[in-house]
């Protein structure tokens, strides 16, 4: 066998890659665009970074999006998509609750536990519809969302929890911090960095990604294309039960109408962080820089003195402008590509 | 990784054994005896018509499909794969023709997805991966960039990323499905060098051609599957390029299309140096009043690009298209069909009926502007104005308010075409008139269309039956590799001919021991 190359190999240095990598990468984009809004808005008012309850908020208040917009990632990538989370963490806010009412003296970690193993089961349910169901999972999710939104509202009636029934344990958990970081948001990110690391090492987490990006290529692969869906909504709705868990934990209060809504902001946080809608693209890093930034921006806009109506029309402008930005430089890259081959 | 490859135990064992397989879809019978050994150490050319079964006969050994009955056994073993995953196991590759890639994924993860090498941890070893796909890539003579992603490769690189991945499984059999129609010379000679090297090792290979001068340069033993079945097989050293294409078409053309004579006219369509770059070159004809002129030749020659860009679905570049003398816009089938055009396309389902929509809305799609009373549509109207053409063609007019998808293939097709004639075109192109239609409905069809000749209409029908269009047409045109490369009269036209003409390539790679002869256009 010869072992001449009929071209040398393109001379693009390691260090050119990695640099031109992180240039084109919408991690950084995301990124630069939350410090900017971040100077403007502190430059406006320091107290939005420079104060100590500024300073936390900053950190805290993105945590819950930030852990559902990372299950929603694992989803997207597979093309597919979970609208039932809202409904999910709202379940299981009061199931923590509820624990803590009807058992005073549960030990914390267990509550975790209870609240992950029921968003989980949760999700295997979605999973199970659309993996073996074959019903696309936009039309299941938005079922599951209001059937789970309805289990909930019976289940509650016009019940609530409040701080008061909580042992203070746990709802300290909502302001503590360790080495000037809150608790909640190390949660957060733990949990952001376990997912990352499965989805970019693992053989099943590199799977989802080609499940995404071509199902029917996942198929003749002979990759296990419905025992991975399941997982990823498995792992979505795991996710949005710790969420629940954190949502008790942070307010104290727990009323039918916890994470009502809130599956759409995880969506946008992803799009936002570059996850392709249509599954096999982006990561969890940038979906929580995304989440990151639609929390901060509703902070922020107030504070510039910006009216309600825009500070809504903001979001959708930046989901929009993300959107383009996509499409803009796919089109781009196409046209080189195909220029490239008709050399 | 996969265990090294271990050649079967010596007093051959054959790798892959086939006999009287069966598979049927629906009531197609795509399969009806499948039969094929290919011994270890040996290249086994697979050939045979469109529609031969040969497609069919890969994807039950590869697991896409399981047989419906007949004997499969792989290295000795009786074997019912279930996935392609059980088939890949148990150590069988396939390059299929279409390449099958993740475009969002690096090609490295394209070549390794599922078995990525693993460092401690369960964790994948992207560097001994690059390292790996790197090796393949040098093996295979190409340059590459392991990291770069599949989407935006050509579809040579992207043949080179099926074989790189059939290669590295490591497999006792590997099967190759046309892995050449897309590559230029240089890149086959160095399939070949790898085919062959393969082949050394021990290894069972088929290889998928409809290039004889390829089959006889690289294969020892070739089988000749027709209209499902098995034919032959003997090895290519005692054969010739002329015996293997009268066993392809060995067939008599029945009397099931009768064409019967009209009187032609005038020039009705006249196309000019057509020419859009990669697709086809330089194509020209005419087609008369009365006349059918049919368009024959392999899947994937070009034969419905340049259909679609006579009508203007797609652009070209070059060349002009006249209607009764008038040059046609290019790219807009709107003047087309105002010129007096009508296209029935290929897929009938996807493109050319509404099928959710009604019998008698899908009928009178095309004319609705003109049955607009103040500007609303009524379904009076459009039923009024499909009635007439429904019974011409026997659609059952009770059918009229039913969706067409509930309809049968035959029956849908007589409704794509009503829909064109009611447009009252000077010219009609369609494309595959019979795909997936049952025998009676298939006469009823080709009655149509000599009816239509008759009355004056100049039809081009393109086809991938050859009894068909040695049936139907006037003149044949054959077009290979997006060139016409015969045309053929009704009394010349037979089946040999067309199969050489469709097969015969000017610019192989040099291919000592062929004999592939060429035939000069009448």
């Amino acid at each position: 066998m010869s072992t001449e190359m009929l071209v040398q190999p393109s001379a693009t240095s390691p260090t050119r890659r990695v640099v031109g990598g992180l240039l084109r990468s919408r991690e950084i984009a995301v990124f630069t665009v939350l410090v900017a809004l971040i100077l403007v808005t502190t430059v406006k008012n320091d107290g939005f970074l420079f104060s100590s309850t500024g300073f936390r908020d900053l950190l805290l208040t993105p945590c819950l999006l930030l852990i559902l917009a990372t299950g929603q990632t694992v989803v997207i990538i597979t093309r597919n998509v979970d609208l039932s989370v809202g409904s999910t963490l709202g379940l299981s806010a009061y199931l923590t609750g509820r624990l803590f009412v009807d058992n005073p003296g549960l030990p914390v970690p267990v509550v975790f536990l209870a609240g992950i193993a029921f968003g989980a089961v949760l999700g295997l349910v979605n999973g199970v519809l659309v993996s073996w169901g074959k019903v696309p999972a936009l039309v299941i999710t938005l079922g599951t969302l209001y059937i789970y939104r309805g289990a909930f509202l019976t289940w509650a009636g016009s019940d609530r929890i409040n701080a008061s029934d909580l042992p203070r344990g746990f709802s300290r958990l909502g302001t503590q911090q360790l080495l000037g970081i809150p608790v909640l948001t190390i949660i957060a990110l733990v949990v952001l960095a376990i997912v990352g690391y499965f989805l970019w090492t693992a053989r099943a987490g590199r799977e989802l990604y080609a499940i995404g990006s071509d199902p029917d290529a996942a198929q003749l692969y002979g990759l296990r294309v419905s025992r991975r869906v399941l997982l990823a909504f498995v792992v979505s709705g795991a996710l949005a039960g710790l969420a629940g868990v954190v949502y008790a934990a942070r307010y104290g209060t727990v009323s039918s109408g916890a994470g009502y809504g809130i599956e759409l902001q995880a969506v946008g946080a992803a799009v936002i962080g570059g996850v392709a809608i249509f599954g096999g693209s982006g990561t969890v890093w940038g979906a929580a820089i995304g989440a990151f930034l639609l929390v901060t921006i509703n902070r922020a806009l107030p504070i510039l003195g910006i009216s309600d109506f825009w500070q809504q029309a903001v979001v959708g402008a930046l989901i929009l402008a993300a959107v383009a930005l996509d499409r803009l430089l796919s089109l781009r890259q196409e046209r080189k590509l195909v220029e490239a081959n008709d050399r | 990784m996969n265990e090294t490859f271990q050649s079967a135990p010596e007093g051959g064992v054959p790798v892959l054994e086939l006999e009287g397989v069966q598979k049927s879809f629906g009531a197609v019978r795509a399969l009806r005896d499948g039969t094929l050994i290919v011994q270890p150490g040996s290249i086994h050319a697979l050939i045979g018509e469109n529609g031969a079964g040969k497609s069919t006969l890969v994807k039950i050994v590869a697991g896409v499909h399981r047989r419906d009955g007949g004997d499969l056994r792989f290295r000795g073993e009786s074997v019912d794969f279930v996935s392609t995953a059980e088939s890949k196991a148990a150590g069988i590759a396939v390059i299929y023709q279409e390449p099958t890639l993740f475009p969002d994924l690096s090609v490295t993860e394209n070549i390794f997805m599922g078995r990525q090498p693993l460092r401690g941890g369960r964790r994948i070893d992207r560097a001994a991966m690059h390292e790996e796909a790197t090796s393949l890539f040098r093996r295979l003579g190409v340059d590459l960039d392991p990291r770069r992603l599949a989407r935006g490769l050509s579809i040579a690189d992207q043949q080179i990323i099926e074989i790189a991945k059939a290669i590295s499984l490591d497999a006792a059999l590997l099967i190759m499905d046309e892995p050449t129609a897309a590559l230029s010379g240089i890149e086959v000679d160095r399939l070949f060098q790898v085919a062959r090297s393969l082949r050394d090792e021990g290894r069972g290979l088929v290889f998928i051609s409809h290039r004889f001068d390829e089959v006889f340069a690289l294969c020892d033993t070739v089988t000749v599957m027709r209209d499902g079945a098995y034919v032959a097989t003997q090895p290519l050293a005692d054969t010739t390029v002329d015996a293997l294409v009268a066993q392809m078409v060995g067939r008599e053309v029945g009397e099931l299309f009768p064409k019967t004579a009209a009187p032609v006219g005038d020039v009705v369509l006249s196309v000019e140096g057509l020419t859009s770059a990669g697709v086809f070159t330089d194509v020209s004809f005419e087609v008369r009043a009365g006349e059918i002129v049919g368009l024959a030749g392999l899947v994937g020659a070009g034969r419905s690009e340049i259909a679609r860009a006579v009508f203007g679905v797609d652009s070209y570049d070059r060349g002009t298209v006249r209607l009764g003398g008038r040059e046609v816009r290019r790219h807009d089938p709107r003047s087309a069909v105002r010129a007096g055009m009508a296209f029935v396309p290929e897929d009938r389902r996807k493109q050319g009926l509404v099928v959710e929509g009604s019998v008698a809305r899908n009928i009178a799609s095309v004319v609705r502007r003109g049955l607009r009373t103040a500007g609303v549509l009524t379904g009076s109207a459009e039923n009024r104005a499909s009635g007439p053409w429904a019974a011409k063609l026997q659609v059952k007019t009770s059918a009229l308010d039913m969706p067409a998808a509930t309809m049968s293939g035959g029956n849908q097709q007589k409704v794509v075409i009503a829909k064109w004639l009611a447009t009252e075109p000077r010219l009609l192109i369609i494309d595959e008139p019979t795909r997936g239609i049952d025998v009676g409905t298939k006469a009823e069809v080709h009655r149509l269309l000599s009816d239509l000749a008759g009355q004056g209409m100049a039809i081009v029908m393109i086809s991938s039956e050859l009894p068909e269009v040695l049936g139907m047409a006037d003149r044949v045109l054959v077009v290979c590799e997006g060139r016409i490369s015969a045309e053929l009269d009704r009394s010349d036209a037979t089946p040999e001919k067309v199969m050489l003409a469709a097969t015969r390539r000017d610019a192989g790679p040099a291919t000592p021991g062929s004999t592939t002869q060429e035939v000069q256009p009448a």
